[in-house]
């Protein structure tokens, strides 16, 4: 952008803006690790009513939430506005008019308070949670990115440096939870309530497909899901626990199987997970026993690092700051962004 | 009292700055960047052909619609995004006063029109009073047709401004007494929106940022036909 005088070290707080699908979100964060404030306003169950995002739904939300949520950030970390030194959006990959608001509110706080605006890939900014918690992760590590959105297998070989080794030739795993769940009728999203209606069932008691297990790190659930659903049809007074437990076992099996191939591959110091579905009780515990087996290290973020939230994107943002500066205040948004 | 007043309701996008003065500067882009690249700088250059610091602004005004959503939320989120960060109140003033402001000396009825894609238009009827137009009707949406079947009822002369007026033209063409005014204020001005947020300020008519609605008129499409999406 102009000529605003800026600089980036250990003190910087960077405030992270998040608006890419359902959640407005809005965090402090210092020196790319330090979370003074990370706050978080789902509108999932607004859109749980239509089983699924509703992206025009979605972007009101976010201009409605979206001040609100900053000054709570600002609040909660108890800094003053004039104590940020550069102010972060996600500028995709996501619904267009949702990372308008975040893009467009984030360029603004930056001209009035005069630092610089970084603009945020989305999956980078997943990727980062990991560092959020374990700053000191040595590279090169595997990163299994798994969310309604997204199904990839990255390899971190540095700060900034990352090489896309397999994706999802279909639905990403998240979007397999939630079509299930939709065809069992559990509601939406499917993630969590397979993963615990998963608990009391048995996952060998029906064997579902393992797909592709012979290329390399590539993924496809639509088969799985098919199978999932003609069983059902097959089997209308099948064991709901059991078949959420095998279908979730399969899903699993082949997450964990590309994962260790792919570490293995480019002899990863650590295996971790990331996004929505990073969640999942299941996948956690097998990517800690599959680390233990292999003997690198594993890397579960929090809970709440996996799901959307805005202390990723100002992270990404300090990392990114000091390599290569600010981002222009005539950039918009891409809905289609990848990765490296 | 400095008004920095944000436009974005239709493929245009535009920004003013003004007060007591009156208009001090103004810009316009209606073709090529997307609003969201274009606002912020475009006001980063006004400022500065002004000599005015961001910190200088008392009141911002901003367009609230009807329009097309996805551009109009860039313009609101930048506007309220500002007020926020510079803790100055807002005005809000809808795209039809806007449109009707530059043409408020024609004793014609006016009638702005906003094209609202999807073979619909919103619209709202205006008269000329002492010192501006005063609005008749409730901003709607309906389509073309459906306008000028209205129109027709109140048989009047009827000055019809707008890019909705302008993409129609051939169906407002049916109305006999029917004007429809030139490109050149086929969309709402910057400009227009800091004069009028100027009388409004005086007034106090101010809202904060969190108070500011958009004027969508129409619900979300919740066809969700397409590709469904999570993502827990
Ligand atoms: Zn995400």
């Amino acid at each position: 952008m102009s000529d605003i005088p800026w600089s980036v070290d250990e003190s910087t707080r960077v405030l992270g803006i998040e608006t890419s699908c359902d959640e407005t979100a809005a965090a402090v964060v210092t020196g790319g690790t330090n979370v003074l404030s990370s706050v978080v306003n789902s509108q999932v169950d607004i859109h749980a009513r239509y089983g699924g995002v509703v992206p025009e739904i979605a972007s009101r939300g976010h201009l409605d939430t979206l001040n609100p949520v900053v000054a709570q950030a600002l609040v909660e970390a108890g800094v003053d506005e004039s104590e940020i030194g550069a102010v972060a959006a996600t500028c995709g990959p996501g619904l267009v008019g949702s990372l308008l608001v975040g893009v467009a509110s984030a360029k603004a706080l930056s001209l009035v308070w005069g630092v610089p605006y970084v603009g945020v890939n989305h999956l980078e900014s997943h990727l980062y949670a990991a560092f959020l918690e374990e700053p000191d992760l040595e590279f090169p590590l595997v990163v299994l990115l798994v969310s309604g959105g997204h199904t990839m297998l990255v390899a971190v070989h540095g700060h900034g440096r990352y090489e896309v080794m397999g994706g999802t030739l279909d639905d990403a795993a998240g979007e397999a939870f939630d079509k299930v769940a939709r065809f069992m009728g559990l509601g939406y999203p499917g993630g969590p309530i397979i993963d615990e209606l998963a608990m009391t069932g048995d996952p060998e008691a029906i064997k579902f497909p393992r797909a592709m297990l012979d290329r390399d790190y590539d993924f496809s659930f639509s088969g799985l899901k098919t199978a999932v659903i003609n069983y059902l049809r097959a089997n209308p007074d099948a064991n709901a626990a059991d078949v959420a437990a095998s279908f979730q076992a399969a899903v699993v099996d082949v997450l964990i199987i590309k994962t260790r191939r792919a570490a293995r591959a480019i002899e990863a110091r650590a295996m971790c997970l990331a996004g929505g579905v990073a969640a999942n009780s299941s996948l956690r515990e097998h990517l800690l026993d599959a680390c233990m087996a292999d003997g690198v290290r594993g890397f579960l973020p929090s809970r709440s690092m996996c799901t959307d939230n805005a202390a990723m994107v100002a992270s990404v943002a300090w990392y990114n700051l000091r390599q290569t500066g600010p981002t222009s205040l005539a950039s918009g948004v891409n809905p289609g962004l990848s990765l490296g | 009292m400095l008004i920095l007043g944000i436009e974005s309701a239709t493929e245009q996008v535009g920004c003013a700055i003004g007060g007591h003065e009156g208009v001090l500067a103004s810009a316009h882009v209606c073709r090529g960047k997307r609003h969201a690249e274009t606002l912020v700088p475009a006001i980063e250059f006004l400022c500065e052909q002004v000599h005015i610091e961001m910190q200088e602004i008392s009141v911002v005004a901003v367009d609230l619609g009807p329009g097309l959503f996805t551009g109009l939320r860039v313009g609101i989120a930048t506007a309220k995004s500002i007020a926020q960060a510079l803790r100055v109140p807002m005005i809000g003033i809808n795209s039809l006063d806007l449109l009707a402001f530059p043409v408020r000396f024609s004793p014609k009825l006016i009638v702005p029109v906003v094209d609202a894609r999807r073979g619909e238009v919103f619209s709202a009827q205006y008269r000329q009073v002492p010192g501006g137009v005063q609005r008749l009707t409730e901003p709607q949406v309906c389509t073309a047709e459906d306008l000028v079947s209205e129109l027709m009822v109140s048989n009047e002369d009827c000055l019809l401004v707008g890019d909705g007026a302008l993409r129609y033209a051939d169906v407002f063409g049916e109305l006999n007494r029917m004007q429809v005014v030139e490109d050149g204020l086929a969309h709402p001005l910057a400009s227009s929106l800091v004069q009028l947020a100027h009388s409004m300020a005086l007034r106090e008519e101010f809202v904060n940022a969190r108070e500011l609605e958009p004027l969508y008129l129409r619900r979300p499409d919740v066809d969700m036909s397409g590709k469904r999406r999570g993502a827990w």
